[in-house]
């Protein structure tokens, strides 16, 4: 495989081989060895159609520390502003000649597209596209998971993981069903019936209407944001009342299993989806994802960029 | 760890079928007599085991690390740093091949600064994988010196690298291969030449 587009294009295997490789890469880089020379001379285009925060700069700060070189790429400021069209864009970029681009773009199937496209010739990696997935994260989640609680084995299997909030406009849910699914995890959504997609009962999870009843049987508590730009109507009848059904609070963090995690893909609405109390709390691991991401996207890219053939091929 | 020319992999002369001659270049007893004679020579040259740090490189290399530290440990009494170290990301062949696993570096409690580390490989040829430990070594710290141990010396360097420590120099054609066998990941300690297609 030569891009990273979605997590349903990745076996279980090749899912796993990125966690194994992440896992190595960490111990590299909590060590002595900060920087790496395995893709120097390599050029790595980050292109954000959309604002990102952390997931631009955790691209950029695994790029460096491979030490290939890095250029950014914002829609503003730039000549997509102008009207340029994504194919004039990645044709420039080609002319430059990028050997990968991370693509973040508001459409979803963007990054499918170009790496379709004979535009460019390098790989594309999908760094969130519109509704659809934003694979990176779900590794990161699905490897932080395995850190904190798989002790042997390299899978998920016997994990109950919920995932609560805004299933509808999220891509991180979109992966992560995928993968956690994929890697053994037993996966419950829980949301209002307004913010389920249609076609959910076609998923292979489990659906909750009532967050009291699921959070004392889970391991891991996914938050998501309330995406709030992408809401043109009302899905909820105000703030306050969500957050009394589907908030995580103080409350509800003690009925939780003493094992049990809570994540958040960020950025979060403190006060909204999740109480600033419990995103401090000892049992969140909102910021060791951050961390992980930085290791996770040096794998895919050691994967992808570093060798010759293709990914899930040992010699 | 199969050591040949790359291409040989996929060149399909090489498939099963074919008769492969093979013969023993190094039967147990005298693959433990050569880590011996290794082990009394890395004494002698550093003056004892205090100040020597043994860094195996994965896979095989890691294991002969510990099997010279073991038989060094019986020698002086007192326990000896070892330890592994991944050169994959150092690499310069990764472009030219599919993305490989990466393996554990365990570098041991007193680091690499100011001590004589003795690297670990099973067979020395073109040099290339000592180059790139050197590389990985040089990002960790400074040692006070670095040495090579390996159990085989092929030839065929295509870099102006040598060992320090030899179990065995064994003249090859580009074409064989050489197999290390340890107990502890094949069931029987040995070296073998295959006589391999070019």
């Amino acid at each position: 495989m030569r891009h990273l587009l979605s997590i349903a294009d990745l076996s279980s295997t090749q899912a796993i081989q990125i966690l194994d490789t992440a896992e190595e890469l960490s111990r590299v880089s909590d060590g002595p060895m900060k920087k790496l020379p395995t893709l120097r001379g390599r050029t790595i285009v980050n292109l954000f159609a959309e604002d990102s925060t952390r997931t631009r700069i955790s691209f950029e700060a695994a790029a460096k520390r491979l030490s290939a070189d890095v250029i950014n790429f914002s829609a503003k400021g730039s000549s997509v502003s102008k009207g340029e069209s994504l194919k004039d864009t990645a044709q420039t970029l080609q002319a430059m000649g990028a050997d990968a681009v991370i693509i973040r773009h508001s459409a979803s199937g963007a990054a499918q597209r170009l790496a379709d496209s004979q535009w460019m010739t390098g790989s594309v990696i999908n760094a969130g596209d519109g509704t659809h997935e934003h694979p990176s994260q779900a590794l990161l989640d699905a490897f932080t998971i395995r850190k904190n609680l798989v002790h042997g084995g390299n899978d998920l299997t016997g994990i109950h993981v919920a995932i609560v909030g805004d299933i509808i406009h999220s891509r991180v849910a979109r992966s992560n069903v995928l993968l956690l699914t994929k890697l053994g995890a037993h996966v419950t959504l829980v949301a209002p019936p307004t913010l389920l997609p249609t076609g959910v009962e076609s998923w292979p999870v489990a659906i909750s209407y009532d967050f009291d009843s699921v959070i004392g049987k889970v391991d891991v508590v996914m938050m998501l944001r309330i995406q709030l730009e992408r809401m043109s109507e009302l899905f909820f009848p105000n703030a306050r009342e969500y957050s009394h059904y589907f908030g995580l609070n103080r409350d509800r963090l003690k009925m939780m299993k003493p094992t049990a995690i809570v994540m958040h893909p960020g950025p979060m609405n403190r006060g909204l989806e999740i109480t600033a109390d419990s995103a401090d709390s000892a049992r969140s691991v909102i910021l060791q994802q951050v961390t992980n991401g930085v290791t996770v996207r040096m794998a895919i890219l050691y994967l992808l960029l570093a060798g010759s053939q293709e990914l899930g091929v040992q010699s | 760890m199969i050591n040949s020319r790359p291409t040989s992999f996929n060149d399909p002369s090489c498939e099963a079928g074919k008769e492969i001659d093979m013969s023993l270049a190094l039967p147990a007893p005298d693959m433990d007599r050569a880590i011996t004679r290794i082990s009394h020579e890395i004494l002698e040259r550093n003056s004892g085991s205090e100040s020597i740090t043994l860094l195996g490189i994965p896979t095989r290399g890691a294991h002969l690390a510990a099997r010279l530290a073991a038989k060094i440990e019986a020698i002086e009494g007192r326990a000896v740093q070892c330890g592994t170290l991944d050169i994959t990301l150092h690499r310069d062949d990764l472009r030219m091949r599919p993305p490989r696993a990466l393996m554990p570096t365990t570098i041991p409690s007193m680091g690499v600064e100011n001590r004589n580390i003795i690297l670990v490989d099973d067979v020395l040829f073109s040099g290339r994988t000592i180059r790139a430990a050197l590389d990985a070594l040089g990002e960790i710290g400074r040692p006070a010196s670095v040495q090579l141990a390996v159990l085989i010396d092929r030839g065929h360097r295509q870099l102006p690298i040598r060992a320090d420590y030899v179990g065995k120099n064994l003249p090859t054609s580009l074409a064989q291969i050489i197999k290390v066998q340890f107990t502890e990941l094949d069931g029987l300690d040995a070296v073998t030449l295959e006589e391999g297609a070019l």
